[in-house]
């Protein structure tokens, strides 16, 4: 039975039927509906909820509670992930898993709080100290979102390390029709090994723990670290084409935005264009791979990225296409969204520059 | 089919309350709907809008660039959102704030006093349900069954309100058939 809900909800309602236990966060808008939802959803379900002090002591509750074996997440928006950046990488470096939302909001400082797509470099190229990734989703519907974030402990566990949901403000404000899946048994759950829980004693004692003074150590665990990172964009890479089959122009743009290019592509199909859209849903790890493939083309003439920063994920782009097809640019900030006919007038007077 | 909608108006005129309701006789109807707020600094001055899509298939862009139907409910929201209705389409204007003659070619304007009407039925807060009978009546989008399940669902806390919301409706639909 699909149901009307907002974004915002249904994100937090499918965390909490993906197993999420533990809720720590302190509010910023546009996520509050996630922490305002978990206050009473977490107590009927008999876990933890908790308004921090700050985004700083959240991030480290979630540390603390994911460190003894919880399904913990915590969410916010631009500034307030930055101040949780120096909990992340302690996370990351502890090899803990948890979930992270970030509802994106224009910077840079307070900036405002419409939807943007200007935290991109944050979530994929690290965001905190050290060399570290996490396992970072773009959807671009309630319903996408729902799923990704149903089995997004799941994932965190597996690999133990972050998961970030990088969505925007649009996003968590929408409501769409979602289907909810069904309460998933946090019996079930693999037992965590590592998890101090109070098991393992004398040899077998557990210690979570970021700091390796030894250098050998330490360059092991980077390594430890990069070598997940490759199963990650083995087995977790995800994208979505739309009639780039026989595309000239390919749109590349993720989250809402990718929406918006969608209705784009169809307007300029209708005016005889030959366009595409690329959709990556995993931002890192980034489709590569895919992308390059895709330029060899012959009758593709360029890629367009679509984003609501100044140009981030362009970047990634050019290094996937290397250098094979040219790579242009779209984007609106501030909080302003483009709308279909915005793209359309922006690729079509491209191809009249040419 | 694929509908587009704008609604706007002052806070508190219930004007996200009249989208969501649009969006839940949709679902009621096993339509594909979005319906977008906004959050942002306008509300901050007191004004409200909201944008819903629906339609047959999966919905792309939630964003409304031209709109088959704009309901305005004050005078700033007319300024601003008129200029959005797509040639053919509706606009509703309530004609209690904004008393104005409004006359654009291409389009079907329906004026109407939703204030005064809905404070014939009890209650001036049900001024946006004559506005939702209105374009109901006109467009012929939701059966009446849905919108009366509608009705009886989202207000089943409040039953004592329901027959006055109920008739603001009517009042409103009936206009609309005749435009």
């Amino acid at each position: 039975m699909k149901q009307l809900m907002k974004g915002n909800e249904a994100i937090a309602e499918a965390a909490v039927r993906g197993g999420c236990r533990a809720f720590f966060g302190y509010p910023i808008t546009p996520q509050n509906e996630i922490p305002e939802y978990m206050s009473f959803r977490m107590s009927e379900v008999g876990g933890v909820f908790l308004q921090a002090e700050s985004e700083i002591a959240a991030i480290n509750m979630v540390y603390g509670a994911a460190g003894s074996g919880a399904r913990a997440m915590t969410s916010s928006s631009s500034p307030g992930i930055s101040l949780k950046q120096e909990g992340i990488s302690y996370i990351c470096g502890a090899d803990l898993p948890c979930v992270i939302v970030n509802m994106v909001r224009g910077g840079p400082g307070l900036g405002g709080i419409l939807p943007a797509q200007s935290d991109y470099f944050q979530a994929v190229k690290g965001g905190g100290h050290g060399d570290y990734h996490m396992l970072v989703y773009g959807p671009s519907t309630v319903q996408e979102a729902v799923n990704i974030m149903y089995d997004a402990f799941d994932k965190a566990d597996k690999y133990r390390l972050p998961v970030m949901l990088l969505g925007d403000g649009m996003l968590g404000q929408i409501m769409e029709a979602v289907e909810l899946p069904e309460m998933k048994d946090v019996n079930s759950f693999p037992k965590k090994k590592w998890a101090t829980d109070g098991s393992g004693i004398g040899a077998d004692r557990r210690v979570i723990n970021s700091l390796f003074i030894d250098p050998d150590s330490l360059e092991k665990q980077n390594h430890s670290l990069f070598s997940k990172y490759e199963l990650l964009k083995r087995n977790e890479t995800q994208y979505e084409e739309y009639m780039t089959e026989d595309a000239e122009y390919i749109l590349v743009a993720y989250g809402t935005v990718a929406r918006v290019c969608r209705s784009a592509v169809d307007i300029l199909r209708e005016r005889g264009i030959k366009a595409g859209l690329f959709r990556p849903v995993t931002l890192f790890p980034y489709p590569t791979n895919r992308l390059y493939q895709i330029a060899d083309k012959e009758e593709l003439k360029y890629f367009l990225s679509v984003e609501l920063s100044m140009g981030q994920m362009v970047e990634d782009l050019k290094l996937a296409v290397n250098g094979k097809k040219k790579v242009k640019f779209f984007g609106k900030v501030g909080g302003n969204v483009m709308s279909p006919e915005e793209i359309v007038d922006n690729l079509v007077s491209k191809i009249e520059e040419n | 089919m694929e509908q587009k909608i704008i609604i706007a108006g002052f806070g508190g005129q219930g004007v996200l309350s009249l989208g969501q309701l649009i969006a839940y006789a949709s679902i009621e109807e096993h339509k594909e709907v979005t319906w977008l707020p906004c959050y942002g600094p306008e509300m901050r001055g007191g004004t409200s809008n909201c944008s819903i899509v629906i339609s047959d298939k999966i919905i792309a862009s939630p964003i409304v660039d031209w709109a088959d139907c704009v309901i305005v409910m004050n005078r700033p929201s007319l300024e601003k959102f008129s200029p959005k209705v797509k040639a053919g389409g509706i606009l509703i204007i309530n004609s209690s704030l904004i008393p104005d003659s409004y006359e654009k070619a291409n389009l079907c304007v329906i004026k109407i006093k939703a204030n005064e009407f809905a404070e014939e039925t009890g209650s001036v807060k049900n001024a946006n349900l004559v506005l939702l009978g209105a374009y109901v009546g006109k467009s012929g989008i939701f059966s009446l069954e849905t919108i009366s399940t509608v009705i009886n669902e989202k207000f089943s806390g409040k039953p004592k309100l329901i027959p006055g919301i109920k008739e603001a409706f009517r009042i409103g639909y009936e206009i609309g058939q005749k435009y």
